[in-house]
């Protein structure tokens, strides 16, 4: 598993436009001065009449989008999640949204996994500022291939989605041919003592954690789900009643993230024991992914200790 | 050379419209009269002499785009509206109340509105957007966005006013209803903005300043302003805020409240409107 191939979620981003754009001419892409790094220059090379810099300007550019749409262009907004899931939300919430619009946001550098650029640029809020809009999509895939079909997904779809992307080379864990369906959770290992559900690239340190969970005996679940709304509330709650205990794991702030959307349906549906892995309200820092997983709580050593307590605890319930 | 017969056409519009706005606002007791008064006159010149669109077919793809900015004139909007035909004018009736079409502002809900709006600092740059992708269709379109003055003070609108003029979108026009008042006061005191027309022109804008109550120049400045290549168009409107009602004219505490049903009686009566308009 050590020799697995990696490539950056930001790379099949690009990919995906370059590929849509082809297909599609009403597809037009705009950047914020981050066209490299968020892979956009691809598109921008490819089509230049059909790419447009706003400079360093967020607000504008995300209702530039907006009238894009409203002249039936597919437009791709492409910048950190920072500087658009933040700086531009009323934008977002009261233009696109509001509208219904056929918006779509490419958040770059989202988790800590950013480096050593720091607390500024790594995106840890995003999916929550997103996902309490009304209208809004929110997917974050989980590897290159993910990303690239959320975002042939998101071209045909209409209506406003956001997809959260990262900057590091992680892991290729899906195939091509595997089906990509919005909303709905993929089943990576089966297990019938804990559920380990997983948003985004950290799934290949939740692999690892089903690994040596094995070697201890204690049989997970492994769901991964790219789309954090709507979320997939029938494989959840499938997961609560047949395996009792559930670990979410998330490159973002547990309150209001994926952890919460999680929860929202765990106590609906089939209430259980959780414990939330992400970041744990505080800010980021400068230093090599690694670093920042290890000081963050992010690693499969982490979610293996989390499993464990939650089963601890699920067990002292039972016997209370 | 201006047609005075639709020269008078257009000032018994505008005082219909003024009634309207009344009218609806007497029948919500809530909304905002001020800056509806305000932009009444240049509205009427772009609704039924400037604008190329069909009440009728508001999906019709040859339309020009308007984008209201200042989407709190929500009772100038669906009154201008309401005049063209897109909706009838008995449902000013149920502005802003519960199960409306009218919003308190506007929303997508309403035929003729292309988008909501509300949050000051945001209509230009959709604006914009439009005739970007207008233009790349090599569209005829033009696209109209009415902003107050006091939302230049929201940085987004420079971004968009400086995108615009990077872009050379000479399908794109402005009409700032350059009233001077916002809810705290004179812009001059709470954000002092001038010299405002030196700004736009530094932007890289052609600007034309215009008195907004004079029906010839706001006709002749939207003739203007399609002439001009390479850049596109703010046209500056001074305007009096409440303008035609003598106790709201020049008030800032009439930005935002509705007249009571005494207040709108006499308002209508300055105005001199029709008898059905007293029905409150």
């Amino acid at each position: 598993m050590s020799e697995m191939k990696t490539k950056a979620t930001r790379d099949g981003y690009g990919d995906a436009l370059v590929e849509m754009g082809a297909q599609d001419e009403r597809i037009v892409v705009l950047g914020a001065d981050l066209t490299d790094s968020t892979r956009a220059i691809w598109f921008a090379q490819k089509y230049p009449d059909r790419f447009f810099d706003f400079g360093i300007a967020e607000q504008n550019m995300l209702n530039a989008a907006a009238g894009l749409s409203l002249v039936g262009k597919i437009p791709w907004v492409s910048t950190y999640g920072v500087f658009v899931a933040g700086r531009a939300w009323d934008q977002i919430r009261t233009t696109t949204c509001y509208s219904n619009l056929n918006v779509k946001i490419g958040g770059a550098h989202g988790g800590i996994s950013v480096g050593p650029d720091g607390a500024t640029h790594q995106a840890l809020e995003d999916v929550a500022a997103m996902r309490i809009l009304p209208n809004m999509t929110v997917i974050v895939p989980a590897d290159y291939y993910e990303t690239r079909k959320a975002v042939i997904w998101a071209c045909k779809h209409v209506g406003p989605v956001y997809v959260r992307f990262g900057r590091e080379p992680v892991p290729i864990v899906t195939k091509p041919e595997d089906p990509f369906i919005m909303g709905k959770a993929n089943l990576i290992n089966d297990g019938s003592d804990v559920t380990i559900i997983n948003n985004g690239p950290v799934l290949w340190e939740a692999m690892k954690a089903v690994q040596v969970l094995r070697e201890k005996g204690i049989s997970a679940r492994l769901l991964n789900i790219h789309t954090v709304k709507p979320i997939d509330r029938e494989a959840i709650a499938k997961a609560a009643r047949e395996t009792g205990a559930i670990v979410t794991v998330e490159e973002h702030q547990v309150m209001g993230g994926f952890g919460s959307a999680v929860a929202e349906a765990v106590v609906q549906t089939h209430p259980v024991l959780m414990r939330f892995i992400g970041i744990q309200d505080r800010f980021g820092e400068s230093g090599t992914p690694e670093e920042l997983f290890e000081e963050f709580g992010l690693t499969a050593r982490h979610i293996v200790a989390a499993v464990e307590d939650v089963l601890k605890a699920k067990k002292a319930l039972e016997n209370s | 050379m201006v047609d005075q017969a639709k020269v008078e056409e257009l000032k018994k519009i505008a005082h219909q419209v003024r009634c309207d706005v009344i009218w609806a606002l007497a029948h919500a007791q809530s909304g905002h009269p001020g800056g509806s008064l305000s932009a009444t006159d240049f509205g009427v010149a772009l609704y039924f002499y400037a604008l190329r669109h069909n009440p009728k077919d508001c999906g019709w793809p040859d339309r020009d785009r308007v984008v209201f900015s200042k989407g709190h004139i929500s009772p100038l909007i669906f009154s201008l509206l309401a005049e063209s035909g897109y909706i009838e004018r008995e449902e000013l009736r149920t502005f802003r109340k519960f199960g409306s079409r009218l919003q308190g502002h506007p929303n997508v809900e309403c035929p003729g509105i292309e988008v909501g709006t509300g949050s000051l600092g945001q209509g230009l740059s959709v604006a914009v957007g439009m005739a970007l992708g207008l233009r790349m269709g090599g569209k005829k379109n033009r696209v109209y966005c009415i902003m107050g003055d006091g939302e230049n003070q929201e940085g987004s609108t420079w971004e968009a006013i400086m995108s615009a003029g990077h872009y050379k979108l000479d399908n794109l026009c402005v009409v700032l209803d350059n009233n001077g008042l916002q809810i705290d006061g004179w812009v001059e005191d709470v954000m002092g903005l001038q010299p405002l027309a030196e700004k736009w022109c530094a932007f890289r804008w052609h600007v034309i300043e215009i008195d907004g109550h004079d029906m010839v120049q706001c006709m002749q400045a939207f003739d203007a302003a399609k002439a001009v290549k390479g850049q596109p168009t703010v046209i500056i409107a001074k305007t009096v805020k409440g303008k035609g009602v003598s106790f709201m004219e020049n008030r800032a505490e009439w930005h935002g409240k509705a007249p009571k049903p005494d207040e709108a009686r006499k308002a209508l009566q300055e105005l001199a409107c029709p008898a059905e308009y007293f029905d409150f």
